[in-house]
């Protein structure tokens, strides 16, 4: 469980963050959602120590993150996994190195245990025939894959991922998001994801948060968000012709 | 950076893989451009030389000398360090820079790894081995002063090779490398500081990359200037 408190971020006296409060829950998808320039990266890299706050406090599992506390701040790392928006991949290694990164720099396994520990992974999020490849011979989603492959080989309590659909096809889209859902039930870790895509919200939007210009102004659950009065929401929700329609259905219903 | 770059360091097993990688692109990478510059500079020097001193009263050991004091002095140190700072520097900050703007500097420091430490210290370690670069510049660029004094009918073989032992000093050979230690470290730090802490994109990379040439040269040029002052005037 991550705790947020009353945190904000300021870049060149421009507000970015105002002062957000949330509670991020184990086991569950939590996301954050809004629009593009909403502060949703921001936020996650406060979260995970990337930007120094202004103000407030994050708490992990109800200890709290400081930067200059460094053995904590260095344990608590190794239990934070991350799918960057564009994958972040290490250019200069094959797939399987990649992967295998983080277990050689934090585990004392054997090259053997490392590998067969890395396939492992490779197999739960559905990747074949990719392991010598370079990051750019492969695909977009598979390099989503491999990232989320990269951020849970060793492990993690806590799983952040950016817009881990962006730039992919709507039935590749749905397979991440449940992939990062299953994963986080499977594993029983506390999962954060940013988001601008409804079909995500709709599949995978156990918790969901919802940032306007650095401001949360709604939280909830994905039942909920349909059946909100609140305008903001309803625009950002309603934004498309095809959730227009769903809603008409439901109401008629 | 520079302090930052010394602490919390990298699992050693790890960083011994990067060291090597580094050698391998920064000094064995570079063997080949700087032994076809040096060669050919030496040649030029020493035919320039030749053309000036037309006199049949100087000595003709004169060519070697010459060839000897400017290679050994200036061309191989410090030329060769501007070229570098083209070669290595622009390739140290592109590589930092689309690290930085593709996330995966952030990626390292997500998993709690000290990123200058990670990705400079090795470089600064590899450019250690900088000054066999600038020995093989000088001994190659005064090999082509021979080839083209000697095979340019300038002056005899004998001779030349006479010149080049003429007044030798160690203490020039001393400053020559104070010199090239101090553009290793230029060289490895400069352009990593201009990859580092670079914004936006791919566009900034390119933008990144020369800034980093101008400014890793000019330092070059001025501690060259400063080094020369205090130890040689
Ligand atoms: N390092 C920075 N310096 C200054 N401003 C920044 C910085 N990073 C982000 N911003 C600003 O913060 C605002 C929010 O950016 P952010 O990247 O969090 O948006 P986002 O919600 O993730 O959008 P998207 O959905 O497009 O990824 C933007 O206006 C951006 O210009
Ligand atoms: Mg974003």
């Amino acid at each position: 469980m991550i705790t947020v408190n009353k945190i904000s971020k300021s870049f060149d006296g421009v507000k970015i963050i105002d002062d957000i409060s949330a509670v991020f829950d184990k086991g569950k998808t939590n996301l954050i959602i809004g629009q593009s320039g909403s502060g949703k990266t921001v936020l996650m890299k406060c979260l995970l120590g990337l930007l120094d706050l202004d103000n407030g406090e994050i708490l992990y599992a109800g200890k709290k993150f400081q930067k200059d506390n460094i053995s904590t701040i260095s344990n608590l790392r190794k239990q934070i996994g991350m799918v960057f928006q564009g994958s972040a991949l290490f250019d200069s290694m094959s797939v399987l190195d990649n992967i295998i990164f983080p277990l050689r720099m934090f585990s004392d396994k054997t090259d053997s245990e490392m590998i067969s520990r890395a396939k492992e992974v490779i197999k739960r999020v559905d990747l074949k025939d990719v392991d010598s490849k370079f990051p750019s011979e492969i695909s977009g989603g598979m390099k989503k894959r491999v990232a989320i492959a990269r951020a849970i080989v060793l492990n993690p309590k806590y799983l952040f991922c950016d817009e881990p659909n962006s730039g992919l096809d709507p039935k590749t889209a749905i397979i991440i998001d449940k992939l990062i859902q299953e994963i986080t039930v499977e594993y029983d870790i506390t999962t954060v994801i940013n988001t601008h895509d409804m079909n995500s919200v709709m599949e995978i939007g156990d918790k969901i948060i919802f940032l306007i210009g650095g401001k949360k102004i709604w939280e909830g659950s994905k039942h909920e968000i349909l059946n909100t009065d609140d305008k903001m929401i309803n625009d950002f929700v309603y934004s498309s012709e095809l959730f227009k329609k769903v809603k008409l259905t439901q109401q008629k219903s | 950076m520079i302090k930052y770059t010394f602490t919390k360091f990298t699992k050693w097993s790890v960083l011994k893989k990067l060291i090597f990688q580094e050698i391998d692109d920064l000094i064995i990478g570079s063997i080949g451009i700087v032994a076809f510059m040096s060669f050919l500079i030496g040649g030029v020097v020493a035919i320039q030389t030749a053309l000036a001193i037309e006199n049949p009263f100087l000595p003709g050991n004169l060519i070697g000398f010459a060839t000897r004091q400017s290679v050994v002095l200036e061309f191989a140190p410090t030329l060769i360090s501007i070229i570098m700072a083209g070669k290595v520097g622009s390739f140290i900050t592109s590589s930092i820079g689309t690290m930085r703007v593709t996330e995966q500097i952030d990626a390292l420091e997500v998993m709690g790894i000290n990123s200058f430490n990670y990705l400079i210290f090795p470089k600064i370690i590899s450019l250690l081995l900088y000054p066999f670069l600038i020995t093989l510049a000088m001994f190659l660029g005064i090999l082509g002063g021979y080839v083209a004094t000697v095979y340019g009918g300038f002056s005899s073989s004998f001779d030349f090779i006479q010149g080049i032992q003429l007044d030798f000093k160690v203490f020039h050979i001393i400053y020559t490398y104070i010199k090239t230690i101090l553009f290793a470290f230029v060289l490895a730090t400069i352009p990593s500081y201009h990859g580092f802490f670079m914004k936006g994109g791919a566009l900034e990379v390119g933008k990144a990359s020369n800034i980093s040439f101008v400014w890793t040269s000019s330092v070059i040029i001025i501690i060259n200037f400063i080094v020369t002052q205090l130890l040689l005037a």
